[in-house]
């Protein structure tokens, strides 16, 4: 791949990277971080760098900014900013290219910026540290950046903290600091990833925008497919440390030559107008309803008259046929992840009835619900957070039903039955968690979940975490358990596109309100809300009417059919 | 950085990154050959040495060290310093680890009780602790010495009692954490009772600072120990213990100092080792390093 790049003429190249090597210390997976890659960025154009968790693209961008940490070393390469190789260049003279050559946003907003300085400060100092202006002009000029990233009010927004802004109003101050030098060159590493979709569309139609207006250089580190689509004119795609094929967006997602490529196109999720053909018909009774449910959450002390009244689920109602699955969608603060636990008393509601089967459960108490727990089971978010570090998968899986009176042989039998049923080797009974990676940590807890037989499985973000080709691999197993065993489910999401891949009915909620209800082909070809028609609008690279286009890059399954 | 993601441990403990770190910390090690060091002497010396604790022989009062058989030297009444070292070693030691097992139990009790519970149990546990803490435990321990019969097990309960505070604060904090971690979620779901989560599910994982806090303990207990029989409402003579052979020694400072830099250096040398051993563990077992 390397040989085929000619070192083009510095005029046009704003960033070269020539056959980089970095290097992991001892004892690591492998033994280099990235290998033997090279690329250019052009300028005035965006370069898309995407790749699944540990393909080594952050430790790329890391290694232009010359900000990789001291275990990590750059054993070989060139890396050229503006004609200048920056590889073995002093700390002192890297730092004067941070900031004025080369900028970076990172992803999470929050923990980027310093929580004790205010916006305007962080901003000035960023033109401070560089010498830049004056006291008076460097003030001017922050006011001007903020106006620049679209922050309302920038007067106001100087004087503020950054806990007092939201995750998108966070990114763009930090758009805002990177651009105080006007950088050729802007690295941005997962800019979107911790933000909902449609602040996301807000944030990339923003650094488009910013890229055109000033010819700047953008060089996008990202694990979705849907933001290429969206703005990149080149794209690198990266392994395991290796780049495996590059080429103009068009092409890249058009006719993609390398297999690695074809297989993460293939598995990222695309909207679909199709509703869900239902299995077989069976009896359809009624598994879930749940009407007028409640949940306010309160903190501070009323003693103190210092209590915040928060309504987190406001209202809601809605009826589950066994065998179906209803996907609750909305952005983070919506309150679907505190619906999920709220059905699955983890969280006493404050009103409104959870009817399970018939049987009223929101007023149960933990002694009274604890016999029915095995009917609900849950699918956690976070495949690192949920499953114990010090016990062994097999305890992991038969704690519960051991508890419940079953015996252990019996339990272990199963769970055995289960692990290969999920995928896994039997084998993993006696490993711990921390041996195995995301995707199959994620099938260890469906394992867990579905060791009592449950009747109704809630999965909370079940897939969110996960790369995308793993995504595919987890909707897919949902689908045949679901198809075998019969189970309901509630599918808890904040991606749209994931929600319209296994959901017979969508629910989206907003402000702990569920604002619209009804089978995906509704939702998402012809929203009744406005708030679901923004949504959808954001889904980054995709429009609802061109879904047919996107049927060549192959669905990773199709649901019709299959069904 | 999300690429590195680091060899999955093999599943023996003696194998594990913790023990590796641990190995690596020279000090720790010290620490542990002193004290293995001291606690072999303590139980096998006595049977060892020829003299008895308690023969009196005033024919060689004030015996410098090395002189004869008395290799440590003699005391007032002309008993064998090395024996009755090491048989105040024994009631040291035992007393600092039976304390620091008794407070662990009753701080990790308390920690996990009320950072699993939190609500009003927890507060009225914590301010219990926060209650003890602000009395001062010296005058406590010497208020609760005096009254009571004093007797090896009443120190070291009595140490326990006025030691137990941290062990509970730094656990609950620990519990506060782990309990909005998805695992503890998944264990209610399950239909686990909250026993059984807070000591088969929880407690493991807060294993690390409560043993840092024990290694900790014992020197602090030891310490104690030594403090309360030096002012002479510990351990009562006959019966040796480190502390009340330093109270013993006081009036001989200029003409046998011997007397006191021996049991002193004994003191300083458990208490020290602990020390080591605490700060190798806390090393060790900060799972924020496992990875780089």
């Amino acid at each position: 791949m390397a040989s085929g790049i000619q070192a083009a003429s510095p005029v046009d190249v704003a960033l070269s990277v020539r056959e980089l090597t970095v290097s992991l210390p001892e004892g690591m997976e492998r033994a280099y971080a990235v290998e033997n890659i090279s690329f250019d960025l052009k300028r005035g154009q965006i370069l898309c760098i995407i790749g699944e968790s540990g393909s080594g693209k952050s430790v790329t961008a890391n290694a232009i900014m010359g900000l990789l940490p001291k275990a990590i070393r750059i054993s070989s390469g060139a890396i050229h900013l503006n004609g200048t190789n920056i590889v073995g260049l002093s700390p002192d003279k890297l730092r004067s290219l941070r900031g004025r050559v080369v900028s970076m946003i990172f992803q999470d907003p929050l923990s980027a910026l310093n929580p004790l300085m205010t916006v305007g400060a962080q901003i000035e100092e960023v033109m401070a540290a560089h010498d830049a202006g004056t006291p008076a002009s460097r003030r001017s000029r922050a006011i001007d950046l903020l106006i620049e990233v679209g922050l309302p009010d920038p007067q106001l927004m100087y004087h503020q903290y950054p806990f007092r802004l939201s995750g998108g109003q966070r990114q763009r101050v930090m758009i805002a600091m990177a651009l105080a030098l006007e950088p050729a060159i802007l690295i941005a590493d997962e800019p979107t990833t911790a933000l909902d979709v449609t602040t996301q569309a807000q944030i990339l139609q923003l650094i488009r925008d910013i890229q055109r207006r000033k010819g700047m250089s953008v060089m996008f580190i990202t694990h979705d497919f849907g933001v290429v689509a969206e703005i990149a004119d080149h794209v690198v795609v990266m392994e395991k440390g290796h780049c495996v094929e590059q080429g103009s967006a068009a092409q890249v997602l058009k006719s993609p030559g390398h297999l690695y490529t074809r297989r993460l196109i293939a598995a990222v999720p695309h909207l679909s107008g199709k509703d869900r053909v239902p299995s077989e018909a069976g009896e359809r009774a009624s598994i879930l309803k749940v009407e007028c449910l409640a949940k306010t959450y309160r903190s501070g002390s009323a003693l103190f008259r210092t209590q915040r009244i928060v309504p987190a689920v406001n209202g809601v109602s809605f009826d589950l046929t066994s065998g179906r699955t209803l996907g609750v969608v909305g952005e983070s603060g919506s309150g679907k992840s505190s619906l999920g636990r709220l059905l699955i008393k983890l969280m006493e509601c404050d009103g409104g009835s959870i009817l399970f089967e018939g049987r009223d459960i929101a007023g149960l108490s933990e002694a009274e619900f604890r016999p029915l727990r095995p009917k609900i089971q849950m699918i956690f978010q976070d495949p690192f957070a949920s499953l114990n570090p010090r016990s062994t998968v097999g305890r992991i899986l038969t704690v519960g039903p051991v508890a419940h009176g079953m015996r252990y042989s019996e339990a272990a039998e199963r769970a055995r039955e289960l692990l290969s049923h999920v995928g896994l080797d039997a084998g993993a009974f006696d490993r711990y968690p921390h041996e195995f990676s995301g995707g199959q940590r994620q099938r260890i807890g469906i394992a867990r979940a579905l060791m009592f037989k449950p009747r109704l499985l809630i999965a909370d973000e079940a897939v969110s975490a996960l790369d995308v080709s793993i995504q595919a691999q987890i909707l897919k197993l949902l689908d045949q358990i679901q198809r075998e065993t019969g189970v309901s489910m509630i599918f808890i999401t904040h991606d749209l596109r994931v929600a319209s891949q296994i959901c017979d009915e969508i629910a989206v909620m907003h402000r702990g309100q569920i604002v619209e209800c009804g089978p995906p082909s509704q939702i998402f070809l012809d929203p009744k809300s406005s708030y679901t028609r923004e949504l959808v609008a954001a889904i980054p690279g995709e429009q609802p009417a061109s879904t047919p286009e996107h049927a060549d890059f192959g669905r990773h399954h199709n649901r019709g059919e299959t069904l | 950085m999300t690429v590195i993601v680091a060899h999955a441990d093999p599943a023996r403990w003696w194998h594990s990154r913790a023990v590796r770190r641990f190995l690596r910390h020279h000090l720790a090690l010290a620490g542990i050959a002193m004290i293995s060091l001291l606690v072999l002497a303590c139980i096998l010396g006595p049977f060892a040495l020829p003299y008895d604790s308690l023969y009196i022989d005033l024919r060689a009062r004030f015996a410098p060290p090395l002189t004869g058989h008395h290799y440590f030297g003699t005391d007032p009444l002309g008993r064998d310093l090395a024996v009755r070292l090491l048989m105040a070693g024994r009631v040291s030691l035992a007393v600092g680890f039976s304390a620091m097992l008794l407070s662990t139990l009753i701080g990790t009790l308390v920690g996990v009780t009320a950072g699993y519970r939190g609500g009003w149990v927890g507060a009225a546990l914590m301010r219990t602790v926060d209650g003890f803490l602000s009395y001062p435990s010296i005058f406590l321990v010497l208020a609760l010495a005096a009254t009571l019969r004093p007797s090896p097990v009443m120190i070291t309960v009595i140490i326990a009692v006025t030691s137990w505070m941290e062990t509970a604060r730094i656990v609950e904090a620990e519990v506060r954490s782990l309990r909005e971690r998805e695992f503890v979620q998944a264990a209610r779901m399950v239909g686990l009772s909250r026993a059984h989560i807070m000591f088969r599910e929880i407690l493991p994982n807060a294993m690390g600072p409560i043993i840092v806090a024990a290694s900790l303990a014992v020197a602090r207990a030891i310490l104690l120990e030594a403090y309360i029989s030096f002012l002479g409402y510990g351990i009562q003579p006959p019966l040796p213990s480190w502390g009340n052979m330093l109270n013993g020694a006081q009036q001989y400072l200029a003409s046998a100092p011997w007397l006191a830099i021996i049991p002193g250096a004994a003191i300083t040398m458990a208490v020290t080792s602990f020390n080591f051993i605490g700060d190798g563990l806390r090393d060790a077992l900060d799972v924020r390093n496992d990875h780089i």
